[in-house]
């Protein structure tokens, strides 16, 4: 059924999509109070026998699943069953939801007029909400939304309350737990709680997948979580996590239900609420914890125009489809299916598989704004060191290239075609004035102002290295809108790059060079495990539909006005290129490194080379570029994670395979000699 | 039927056995034809001695004079739609035979969105010349003349034998197109007519396939249309004495070929049954059942086939085996029986079995039980199953199969009746607050002594008050087990009205049962949809069995096909889904129907790539080259 609408290879700008509606419009022309107090009748599922919150603890606790456990548990720690029964009972009390319909009408009013303040729309798109209904009443559903920001799942469930839509149960970290009332309201609003890390803990494990596995069978309410197990940082989508999504396939694949939906949702924000707060992680300032009166200072500090959101209620999608053909389900006939057992290979290879699928899906109805693109054209001129900034001009001609190119690419951009393309930009502009400055008709990043700065703070009390930390603020805050539109170019960007350091215009080079660079960003980027050959023909569609490549059987060709594309694309790569880079150089030269050290030394490193000026892309400071090019490199085999010992935790380093890496990536050495045969 | 059960309905159903009987004897007053007669006699003669029985049998050579050669059962039993446009059911010799069902039509056009207007009618009578002509083999047939045993290649005798009762090959019947056939017909008349037609076979490179009662809905009959040497039937239904009773050892020897209903009703003439009842037990045979593993209703009493038979005689290629006794139990390697159980014709002919028989019990008690929904049902059915008190049936139908049960009742005699009825209706649904959508009916029949059989009663009843059942009468009761007999009948009236359908069965754990239940009902509903189907699927079930460790599940699922260009093949798809969803759920490939042709594909994942060579060089052995040609099972 839905399968077919997760991803395909066709045209991408033949991609349809529905129309948006704003709910914010009518909280602006109607009572508040009455809108939280209307009369909430959600379509349920229709094989749900209701429960309350209290029955679904009991049910859990005498499930077949965790009794096994339990008993499991009591025999190898030499306790009785029912003292294991009540740790259970306990994990289940700080766990569970409590939802409530009261504390919901709550946050519908108080969040009316926050939401209100803060955003100009709320847009969603209703035709999905309807699907989401039919989902809801057919089959148990799994909602699964980008996680941008905290307002990710209060807006989930007040987008779904107003469109009298069963509210979700949601998957929340325990950091949140730490805001003691907060907590609790949210509880009440259907979180519940799981701890960060439980590796061994087969006791907790056992309570919670059942839990959630009992609310999903019983159609109890939709399973809400975070297929990328925490709020993006730089707005890129994050390597999705298995864990929840195995639990919520398994009642499937073990014949409990006939089918689950799971519904990706793509939110985005044309200003995100945590915009430098997460710069400033990036750069190392350590995240606060979550507390209360955190949250409150936040929402002062963030009260102005933060533009609109607009949620996109993806195609759900039928597990049992995704599964056909792909899993032998009788696998479960010779063992009960209440023993917990390890998921086979192929198991775990499909879940990964629609993992990969269902963030993309999320990827592809993201909302872009102008401003994204905007963002790319900045960056780059400020990465060329341009001092004098872009005139006003020249900035809506890149900008209103990009919008094509970007089209072309099946991009969700909401550019308003009705106003002429200056208009768009300068407006924009006006929205994000944090991040740019604009003076004698030309823009370029605020860099010198160092972001939010403390006014009365004398400029020369700041050394070079708390200016540079200062500037690159603002570029990743920037960067964290660029980053939006990547998806939408980093095949291409990876076919351009291979293009620009191929020796010849052979294709079998250029492939492995493709090849080559895939696998080397496939921390960075969301690209689907196994899928290199089709995201080689996807970039070369893109690219030939669009002119800019011709390609026979043995050669690409660039064509004349295919030279601006590519060296555009190849600059979308180079900082991650740099980056990688960088962090190989920084590896070689070290001699004992743990795993810890690792990020506050290669920033160190960086931070030294960016001073001389031998680094170009100060964004290389992120330390999700960092983290991300050592798991690579731990993934190809460069680096060696030492598990155990006394060494726990040390890093091993091939410095020859390194130091080829770094040359590669370089350009210096072709792929298919040197590295590939490593990989 | 054994009937002893209460009430005024046993003076009725001995009437209509009676009437059955005359009808019968009719036919067998007619001349054999062919030259049969002296050898056919030498063979009687050896029996006469033993044979204890002196009544008429059902199934005469020539099945054409009694039963339909495109639909199920006897030429004059069939529901219509009378010109009053009520159904009714033809025929004397059913329960239902001429009575009026007036809720069947409301039940077909409200669940199949079928209509009056629209007829899909057979056709009327075998075109000879559609069939093939026979491929003979010259040699096989002097030798065969010989012997004296009759044969034939009379175009419907081949036909006839030609098929099961899958949908696909009765619907091509009625469109009258009519593939490849036995080239020739032959009927022996005892074990040693068989040892005869197998050397010959053997020494004449003929295939032989068995055929016994011709009920399979496994493809079984179907002639391999790759086979290229003449196909011979043997026709088993004229091997139908029973040659002795012991009753010291409570068992009885009898030939393979004997149908369900003539071997009861001959042992009930001397006080026994064998208490083995499937749903076929009219025209299914013996020799049948052994070949395919039959399951019958009241096993749990009784048990299955398995557990019935003591000695079985089969001649093969290599010659005849048997064991060279009769104890009960043996530890003398692995079972051969169990090669010949479930060969489903592969290896040779099942000629004479010994089988445990027991007296006729002294009562027979039906009854039912509603349950609020299908779980309750369930449960109720796992908790008889766990306390082992499983009457001798017990059967649990969904909510659909009660509606359909409920759209069969006849036309009521009194007002009174009918006010009862209406009274337990509102007691059920208003009083006690069951979903008419959603409850669910379980029959029973209990049988033995009578003080026994009321105490088993309470029992029962008592558990299931457990799992919120209440009692809902012996009536109830008893018309769903008359269901399994005319519910083949039915499809015949489908078809008459753009509606096909099937049963199919399995078995499966207790713990999968629900989910079975309810994954392959969805699945047929949306393989319907996606393959076009116009109008929503009946897609029912039952539990039909229990056993300590599972359940046997059957499906009923059936649709209207108008607006289908090819109506059979997107039945066949959603069989074959429905049949992979089964197995993906941990049922079994089949519990008695057996494998066939129909379900060859999913063999080697059911018993291994090991198991699959052990069969092969059973074959391979008894077998090497290949007379019994049916390929089946392998």
């Amino acid at each position: 059924m839905a399968s077919e609408a997760v991803y395909s290879h066709r045209d991408p700008m033949l991609k349809k999509r529905d129309d948006f509606e704003d709910i914010l419009e009518e909280r602006r022309n109607s009572s508040d109070l009455r809108y939280a107090l209307k009369c909430y009748t959600p379509v349920l599922y229709k094989g749900l026998t209701p429960c309350k919150v209290s029955e679904l603890k009991q049910m859990v606790l005498q499930s077949d699943q965790l009794g096994y456990v339990i008993t499991q548990v009591s025999k190898e720690k030499g306790m009785t069953t029912d003292e294991v029964t009540g740790e259970a009972a306990a994990i289940l009390e700080e766990m569970a939801q409590r939802l409530q319909l009261s504390t919901v009408r709550f946050f519908a009013f108080t969040l009316s007029k926050v939401f209100k303040t803060l955003f100009r729309s709320i847009c969603v798109n209703e035709e999905g909400l309807q699907r989401l209904q039919q989902a809801i009443h057919n089959h148990p559903v799994v909602l699964l939304p980008s996680h941008r920001s905290y307002m990710d799942f209060l807006l989930m469930s007040y987008i779904l309350y107003t469109y009298d839509l069963a509210l979700p149960v949601i998957a929340a970290g325990m950091d949140f737990m730490g805001m003691k009332v907060v907590g609790e309201m949210l509880r009440m609003s259907g979180a519940f709680f799981i701890r960060r890390s439980f590796g061994g803990d087969k006791l907790y494990w056992a309570v919670f997948s059942e839990y959630v596995k009992i609310m999903l069978k019983n159609g109890y309410a939709p399973v809400e979580f975070f297929l990328e197990g925490t709020r993006s940082r730089t707005a890129k989508s994050l390597t999705p996590k298995l864990g929840l999504l195995n639990i919520v396939m398994d009642p499937f694949l073990k014949g409990e239900v006939f089918d689950i939906s799971l519904v990706p949702v793509s939110i985005s924000y044309e200003r995100t609420l945590e915009e430098a707060l997460y710069a400033r992680e990036l750069l190392g300032v350590p995240k606060p914890k979550e507390s209360t009166s955190g949250l409150f200072k936040a929402r002062k500090i963030l009260s102005e125009d933060y533009g609109s959101i607009h949620v996109y209620f993806g195609q759900p999608v039928s597990v049992r489809s995704l599964a056909e053909s792909r899993v032998n389900r009788s696998q479960f006939n010779l063992i009960p299916r209440h023993i917990p057992t390890r998921p086979s290979e192929e198991i775990l290879s499909f879940v990964n598989d629609s993992a990969y699928r269902l963030v993309r899906a999320q990827e592809e109805n993201m909302v872009l704004k102008p401003w994204v693109l905007l963002a790319f054209v900045l960056l780059q001129k400020q990465a060329a060191e341009d001092k004098q900034g872009t005139a006003l001009d020249e900035l809506t001609e890149q900008a209103v290239w990009l919008r094509d190119l970007s089209r072309h690419y099946g991009a969700f951009l909401h550019w308003p075609d009705h106003i002429p393309p200056s208009e768009v930009v300068s407006s924009s502009l006006s929205l994000h004035r944090g991040l740019v400055r604009i003076s004698e008709g030309r823009v370029q990043l605020a860099l010198e102002q160092g972001g939010q700065q403390v006014p009365g703070e004398t400029r020369s009390a700041i050394t070079p290295e708390e200016e540079l930390l200062n500037q690159a603020v603002v570029i990743l805050s920037c960067v964290s809108y660029r980053n939006q539109a990547l998806n939408v170019f980093i095949r291409p960007a990876l076919l351009a790059s291979a293009i620009h350091t191929a020796a010849s215009n052979r294709k079998q080079e250029i492939y492995n060079g493709f090849s080559f660079l895939r696998n080397m960003f496939s921390n960075e980027f969301i690209l689907c495990p196994g899928a290199t050959v089709q995201d080689f023909e996807e970039a070369c569609y893109l690219l030939v539909k669009t002119g800019a490549l011709q390609i026979n059987q043995q050669e690409v060709l660039i064509t004349e006005r295919g030279h601006r594309t590519l060296a555009f694309l190849t600059s979308v790569l180079d900082p991650f290129l740099q980056g990688y880079q960088v962090v190989c150089r920084f590896l070689c030269e070290e001699d004992c490194l743990t795993e810890k050290q690792f990020i506050p030394a290669v920033r160190k490193f960086i931070i030294k080379h960016l001073l001389t000026g031998r680094l170009r892309y100060i964004e290389v400071l992120s330390s999700d570029l960092q983290k991300n090019a050592l798991a690579a490199l731990i993934r190809l085999g460069a680096v060696q994670k030492i598990k155990g010992g006394e060494e726990q935790g040390t890093l091993k380093l091939n410095k020859v395979m390194l130091n080829s890496l770094e040359d590669t990536l370089g350009g210096k050495l072709p792929t298919q000699k040197s590295v590939v045969a490593h990989l | 039927m054994a009937s002893n059960s209460s009430g005024s309905d046993s003076s009725d159903r001995q009437r209509i056995a009676q009437q059955r009987l005359s009808v019968i004897a009719g036919h067998l007053q007619r001349p054999v034809e062919g030259n049969s007669g002296i050898l056919a006699a030498e063979c009687k003669a050896q029996g006469d001695k033993l044979d204890v029985s002196s009544e008429g049998r059902t199934v005469p050579r020539r099945r054409q004079e009694i039963m339909k050669w495109n639909g199920w059962g006897y030429s004059d039993s069939k529901f219509l739609y009378n010109k009053k446009g009520q159904a009714e059911f033809t025929g004397k010799r059913y329960r239902l035979s001429g009575m009026i069902i007036p809720g069947l039509r409301e039940w077909m056009e409200s669940t199949f969105g079928a209509n009056l207007q629209h007829k899909t009618p057979a056709a009327p009578i075998l075109n000879s010349s559609a069939v093939q002509p026979p491929t003979l083999n010259e040699a096989f047939l002097k030798e065969l003349k010989s012997t004296g045993i009759p044969f034939s290649h009379d175009a419907e005798d081949r036909v006839f034998r030609s098929h099961g009762h899958c949908l696909h090959e009765i619907f091509a019947l009625r469109e009258g197109k009519i593939g490849r056939v036995p080239d020739l017909v032959v009927w022996p008349n005892c074990h040693n007519d068989v040892v005869k037609i197998v050397e010959l076979a053997c020494k004449h490179n003929v295939c032989l396939m068995p055929y016994g009662g011709g009920t399979s809905v496994s493809s079984a009959l179907e002639c391999p249309p790759e086979e290229t040497r003449s196909i011979v039937s043997l026709d088993t239904s004229q091997m139908n004495r029973i040659l002795w009773i012991d009753e010291k050892n409570l068992t009885a020897h009898v030939e393979a070929g004997i149908v369900g209903q003539d071997l009861e009703r001959l042992l009930n003439e001397s006080g026994y049954c064998t208490g083995h009842e499937p749903d076929s037990m009219e025209f299914s045979s013996l020799g049948g059942w052994v070949a395919t593993r039959a399951s019958g209703m009241k096993k749990n009493i009784y048990g299955n086939i398995e557990d019935l038979v003591v000695h079985i005689k089969m001649v093969t290629p290599q010659g005849v085996i048997e064991k060279s006794c009769q104890g009960p139990r043996m530890s003398t390697g692995p079972d051969v029986h169990h090669f010949i159980m479930g060969s489903e014709g592969t290896l040779g002919v099942v000629t004479e079995v010994t089988m445990k028989i027991r007296p006729m019990p002294e009562y027979q008690k039906y009854g039912s039980v509603v349950f609020p929904n299908f779980e309750m049902g369930v449960a109720c059915l796992r908790e008889v199953a766990r306390q082992r008190c499983a009457p001798a049936s017990i059967r649990l139908m969904d909510n659909e199969q009660f509606k359909f049960g409920h759209a069969l009742k006849p036309q009521v005699s009194s007002i009174f009746t009918s006010f009862l009825d209406g009274l337990k209706k509102f007691y059920i649904t208003k009083f006690k607050g069951f979903d008419p959508n959603r409850l669910c009916v379980a029959t029973l029949l209990f049988e033995g002594d009578r003080e026994k059989v009321l105490q088993h009663e309470k029992q029962v009843y008592d558990i299931a008050a457990k799992f919120g059942g209440l009692a809902a009468g012996e009536d109830n009761g008893q018309r769903g087990y008359m269901l399994t007999f005319v519910i083949a009948y039915l499809r015949d009236l489908g078809m008459d009205y753009y509606v096909i359908g099937e049963s199919f069965e399995t078995s499966v754990p207790w713990d999968r049962v629900l989910d079975i239940c309810r994954n392959v009902k969805a699945r047929i509903v949306r393989e319907c949809k996606d393959k076009g189907v116009q109008f929503p699927p009946l897609s029912t079930c039952r539990v039909t069995q229990t056993y300590d460790a599972g359940a046997c599940v059957y499906f009923y699922f059936a649709f209207n096909y108008r607006g289908l260009s090819d109506p059979v093949h997107v039945y066949e798809q959603v069989e074959h889904a429905a049949r992979e969803e089964i197995l993906a759920n941990g049922g079994s490939l089949s519990h008695h129907h057996g494998v066939g042709k129909l379900r060859k594909e999913w063999m080697r994942e059911t018993i291994s790539s090991v198991g699959m060579g052990m069969l092969k060089s059973v074959k391979d052995y008894v077998d090497p080259n290949n007379i019994f040609g049916n390929r089946n099972l392998l």
